[in-house]
């Protein structure tokens, strides 16, 4: 029966390198899900209407609005495909999706695109949590944008701005500003959210912590390595919140 | 030949005509003042002529050159917008700048489209930069020019629009009610600049409540209702003797 004490250095290498894991989800998450999600609200907010004007044309022909004159203007494709994609992701377990995502080309197509090891179980964790967190943004990403008011296009359109120019120039520091507050909110969710790809036995702190309950570097039977995980989740979340606190403070020079 | 001249100008939106053909012609260094109740039409005629909105039909000429109808895309929208200027009743100043850099901005973002700016980029800012302090300094904020607009209050906030609308030196500049958010006190400064702004070759069209001022400065006075011009004149001729009974009523609600 060893003691805690001679257990402690043995476990925390061991959480060390799980959380090591957790990390590089979490990072790879951010980098591919921030650029996509902004992506994804703009396919959202796409204002493509390619029956427009057919619509139109039919209603000064007949004089009268009607559902399907209504419904040639209010035709989108881009963004009704984008929203349901949105809605698909947003509206089922991340858990689901990451089984989904993993298993799913083996069993069903007969064609394990993943492997078998600890890389492949990364590549598609990161695939799940990428596309799953960038809906979420891309949601934050169209309030932001959304509620910036017209009149900042208008005034940039009066001094004979481009379209881009606009955006990248006038609105985004703006957006940025607004949103950070609710995407700090996802972005600490999904420090803890890493710990879900446990369930394709990505090798990740909880995993980590798990194993010397079953029996792992001669321990078994011990409970508190993954009771102690907690405590690398809260540092590591507290200096997220010091990080977005900062950044606040930072963009605290104008107000929008 | 006049610097604007338009003719018979029509806008509706859906069933509801804001503009049902209006006509008016300005020469060069004039100040054509526009009155009426709120709905006639005066905003929306001040934003077609900006081509915030596009008319249905109608002709507006500057100099000669015909800028309604024809092709419409983002470029040929932007070159035609540069002919005029506005300054808003909500001012629309990019809370994430400077003053000053208000003022610059939409001229360097100009500049940097000229073929000859990487070659000299360093003398053309620093000319827009010259350019923006004078213009600073002729609406009374020279020393204003590192604040940031939430720290500066309306009537401010407004001179500096007036100033980055200037520094593209449009050839007419209109302006939508700009005293119509600020209080007694900040009204009169703003009204103070707009009236050191005429001079001979400075074309502005002013949608304005302040009659006072309208009658002072205005070479031309149009009264709008209902879409349609009502009673147009010199200043003396509306404002002392008007021959329509809308135009009387209307003079009527106000007390000088």
């Amino acid at each position: 029966m060893s003691t805690l004490a001679s257990q402690f250095p043995i476990v925390v290498r061991s959480l060390n390198l799980g959380f090591l894991q957790s990390l590089r989800l979490f990072f790879v998450t951010l980098i591919g899900a921030l650029p996509l999600g902004l992506l994804i609200s703009f396919g959202s907010m796409s204002a493509w209407a390619p029956l427009a004007k057919l619509g139109l044309r039919k209603r000064a022909a007949t004089g009268k609005k009607t559902r399907f004159t209504k419904f040639c203007a209010e035709f989108r494709p881009i963004s009704l495909i984008v929203r349901v994609i949105v809605w698909i992701f947003r509206g089922t377990p991340l858990m689901l999706q990451l089984l989904i995502i993993f298993y799913f080309p083996g069993l069903v197509w007969g064609n394990n695109v993943w492997g078998s090891g600890e890389a492949g179980r990364f590549a598609a964790s990161c695939i799940a949590f990428v596309i799953n967190y960038a809906c979420y943004f891309s949601e934050i990403y169209r309030g932001g944008i959304e509620g910036i008011p017209r009149g900042q296009y208008e005034a940039g359109q009066v001094l004979g701005m481009k379209h881009s120019q606009i955006f990248r120039r006038v609105v985004l520091l703006q957006v940025v500003k607004r949103i950070i507050p609710p995407m700090g909110n996802e972005i600490i969710t999904l420090v803890k959210d890493t710990s879900l790809a446990r369930i394709i036995a990505l090798q990740e702190i909880i995993w980590a912590g798990q194993a010397f309950m079953k029996g792992s570097h001669g321990i078994s039977g011990a409970i508190w390595p993954l009771f102690f995980t907690g405590v690398y989740y809260l540092v590591f979340t507290g200096i997220v919140t010091l990080i977005l606190g900062a950044v606040e403070k930072k963009l605290g020079y104008f107000k929008a | 030949m006049s610097l604007l001249e338009v003719c018979d100008l029509k806008k509706s939106f859906d069933k509801l005509h804001v503009l049902k053909g209006i006509s008016f012609s300005l020469e060069k260094g004039e100040v054509l003042a526009i009155l009426g109740a709120s709905g006639s039409g005066k905003t929306t005629l001040l934003r077609c002529l900006n081509f915030l909105e596009t008319a249905d039909s109608g002709s507006i000429k500057v100099n000669g050159e015909e800028l309604l109808g024809g092709k419409i895309n983002q470029e040929i929208l932007r070159k035609k917008r540069l002919h005029f200027g506005l300054v808003f009743q909500s001012f629309n100043l990019f809370p994430q700048y400077t003053v000053l850099k208000n003022v610059t901005l939409a001229h360097e973002l100009l500049a940097s489209e000229r073929p000859d700016y990487k070659a000299r980029k360093k003398e053309i800012l620093s000319e827009i930069n010259e350019n923006a302090l004078a213009l600073l300094e002729r609406v009374g904020l020279s020393d204003k020019k590192d604040a940031y607009p939430h720290q500066l209050s309306g009537g401010p906030c407004q001179r500096v629009a007036i100033a980055r609308a200037l520094a593209l030196s449009p050839d007419v500049l209109c302006f939508d009610e700009p005293t119509s958010a600020l209080d007694p006190n900040l009204t009169g400064e703003v009204l103070k600049v707009i009236r050191s702004l005429k001079t001979s070759d400075r074309t502005m069209i002013v949608v304005t409540h302040e009659m006072e001022f309208a009658h002072s400065v205005a070479d031309k006075v149009i009264f709008m209702a209902n879409g349609r011009i009502e009673e147009e004149g010199t200043a003396d001729e509306v404002f002392k003797n008007p021959k329509s009974p809308l135009t009387r009523e209307f003079f009527k609600s106000f007390r000088f």
